[in-house]
């Protein structure tokens, strides 16, 4: 497939764009998408291209963005709701949770609520503690929701598109550090990603690294590492958080029988804690050591410099658990 | 206002004999452990607010959405009783297949969006549905109930600020019956004039309206549906009323209300009341029409009861696990 090179920004934005095309019931609402030209520049030139009644400014009133794209979705729109950082969307969980997530199976499936809400996620740059969060497993804990986290600017053309396509509420988190990042996308707008697979981001055979989004870096990194000393770790993207690719994480253990999962997040009722409970769960005969967890420190993030970069995995640390459990 | 013919009036009489049967005969299947579940919230005494607001709407083409007391809305729009007292019961033939109980009644062919159980979820809710009636390009309005009590919550200042910021086509209605649970309007909100607020939202304020009296209600929702349809925005109405019973059928032992002040709003402000007094005042209509309608009432809402009963229970996993995404 020819590909063209392009930041995880510029993915989303063609994707965005793609599918108002595409789809007249897609619309963006959220906080400075359009005058503003979104605060992370994924909407820039939209509102000039399709008009203040497709690329709604709201009211910084996270509660009300969250809702009325529930409300919106119901009547057979497809919003997409930019809740700008994910850190905003904590005031916003109430209308994700209970309505969002819950509105198709309450009422019995009489209504649909397809819709997006898309968030930037992440650390860097000093944010301290209230704006550093990567809380993606709070949505995967209810059913009803989807939640997608892409790595790559591939993937993130292709889930955005997926997910604006799919039938049901979705949270589609953007890591903050992965906007600016190149890489090759597919040229063809009709590339999408399936919901709740996972992707072998590199093949190897003596242990398996799990994660997802800025934590591929430090596990590719890592592996690359590794291979010198003649170590190959096979590198599996989950993509979403739900559903979980389990059968493509099983599959890579019971071939490595070890497995590293690297999380940006909390390590506390973490996607590592439940994916290590499902795989002794799943694959006990087949393991040959303790899972290794390498998850941000259990602490708010810090203001200074060199203590708020203490608080996060990296290639180091992801290296160091690998040699722990060979 | 157009004069209204004795058949609308009659009708309006038998949507609220109805309403008040059948929440007296819930009152009552609680009592006895037919109905199981733990959250009940009757509308006896409110009858002429969801009555006179769907009297204004173009069912399925219109919107309406609310919050838990929601049995009203649901008989006013015509919903089958029989499938609202199956969802009571938790059965299969439940307007939400026993998924949703009485807190959760809505019926998308009436484009009735639902009975919402978190105080204030569903407004933003309903500033979306108005923003998607703006969107599409129609006519269509959206009325939204309000409790007094969700007026002191984000949600009311978020959405109503948004649908004014919009101009959306929303008739917010404030359901002041004094008492958010147990607590005073003026124990709780710092201006007690609660259609005041529209204004700090650029919503046009509508008022206080007599929610005790059907005539007036209708009215105002009229003048509601026309302002909005002129391109004027939305609106803000409070509608005052008193609820007969308590906050939910469970917490009747808390209900600190006095007792002569509920006699006196049943005395003085019923509602079915009112409304027949105006009919046989300006129509001749005998005590028997009247018996013949509320018998008719009487026997639609013990057919809901025998319907419900014979539904049988969702059982199976199958069912359990439905519907919790679109496939």
């Amino acid at each position: 497939m020819a590909t063209k090179n392009m930041s995880m920004r510029d993915a989303l934005k063609r994707a965005l764009q793609e599918e108002m095309e595409r789809d007249e019931r897609v619309f963006i609402m959220g906080q400075e998408v359009g005058q503003w030209q979104g605060t992370h520049r994924v909407t820039q030139g939209f509102l000039e291209k399709f008009g203040e009644r497709r690329v709604r400014d709201t009211p910084i009133s996270e509660m009300a963005i969250a809702g009325a794209a529930v409300g919106a979705a119901m009547t057979g729109l497809r919003p997409v709701a930019e809740m700008m950082t994910i850190n905003f969307a904590f005031l916003a969980l109430d209308a994700m949770i209970n309505h969002a997530a819950k509105i198709h199976y309450m009422f019995n499936g009489q209504f649909k609520v397809p819709l997006v809400y898309r968030a930037a996620s992440g650390w860097g740059n000093q944010a301290t503690a209230t704006h550093s969060h990567t809380p993606e497993v709070i949505w995967a804990h209810f059913p009803g929701l989807y939640v997608g986290l892409p790595a790559t600017p591939a993937d993130a053309y292709g889930m955005l598109k997926t997910s604006i396509r799919n039938d049901n509420p979705i949270l589609f988190s953007e890591s903050i550090g992965l906007y600016p990042k190149p890489g090759p996308v597919p040229d063809d707008p009709e590339y999408t990603v399936p919901i709740g697979k996972a992707d072998i981001k590199r093949e190897g055979k003596h242990v398996t690294l799990i994660t997802y989004a800025r934590g591929l870096e430090w596990c590719l990194g890592a592996a690359k590492e590794l291979e010198k000393d003649g170590v190959e770790c096979e590198v599996v993207d989950m993509r979403w958080l739900r559903p979980l690719d389990t059968e493509t994480v099983f599959n890579s253990f019971r071939k490595t029988h070890r497995a590293v999962i690297v999380e940006e997040s909390l390590p506390f009722y973490s996607f590592g804690s439940e994916l290590a409970a499902q795989i002794q769960e799943h694959c006990f005969d087949d393991m040959d050591a303790p899972i290794k967890r390498v998850s941000a420190l259990d602490v708010p993030v810090p203001y200074s410099r060199d203590i708020e970069l203490m608080c996060f995995p990296t290639t180091e640390k992801v290296v160091k658990a690998v040699k722990e459990i060979l | 206002m157009a004069s209204l013919s004795k058949e609308t009036l009659l009708d309006w009489y038998r949507q609220m004999v109805l309403i008040r049967e059948f929440e007296e005969t819930c009152q009552q299947l609680y009592t006895d452990k037919r109905i199981t579940g733990v959250y009940l919230h009757l509308a006896s005494g409110h009858e002429a607010i969801y009555v006179g607001s769907v009297a204004n709407l173009r069912i399925g083409t219109d919107h309406i959405i609310t919050a838990y007391r929601d049995h009203g809305i649901a008989l006013a729009l015509g919903v089958e009783p029989g499938a609202i007292m199956a969802e009571m019961m938790g059965k299969r033939d439940g307007t939400s297949g026993g998924k949703g109980g009485s807190m959760h009644l809505a019926s998308a062919p009436h484009n009735f969006y639902g009975g919402y159980a978190i105080v204030g979820g569903h407004l933003p809710l309903a500033t979306g549905i108005a923003l998607s009636a703006k969107y599409r390009e129609t006519d269509e309005i959206v009325i939204s109930m309000i409790g007094d009590g969700a007026t002191n919550n984000g949600y009311f200042h978020e959405s109503l600020n948004m649908s004014g910021v919009w101009k959306l086509p929303n008739i917010w209605i404030i359901e002041n019956n004094g008492y958010g649970m147990g607590t005073e309007v003026e124990r709780s909100s710092g201006n007690p004039v609660l259609h005041e607020r529209a204004i700090g939202y650029g919503i046009h304020d509508m008022g206080r309206v007599d929610g005790q009296d059907i005539l007036k209600m209708n009215e105002a929702i009229e003048e509601a549906a026309k302002h909005i349809r002129s391109g004027g925005g939305p609106v803000l109405i409070e509608a005052m009323t008193y609820r007969y019973l308590g906050h939910g059928v469970s917490d009747k032992q808390y209900d600190t209300r006095m007792k002569e002040e509920l006699e006196q709003w049943k005395r003085e402000k019923d509602p079915i009341t009112l409304l027949r007094g105006h009919i046989v005042k300006k129509h001749k209509v005998s005590d028997a029409e009247f018996t013949k309608i509320d018998d008719e009432q009487r026997k639609i809402v013990d057919a809901s009861v025998a319907f419900a009963e014979s539904s049988p229970l969702p059982s199976t996993l199958e069912e359990l696990m439905a519907h919790i995404y679109v496939d």
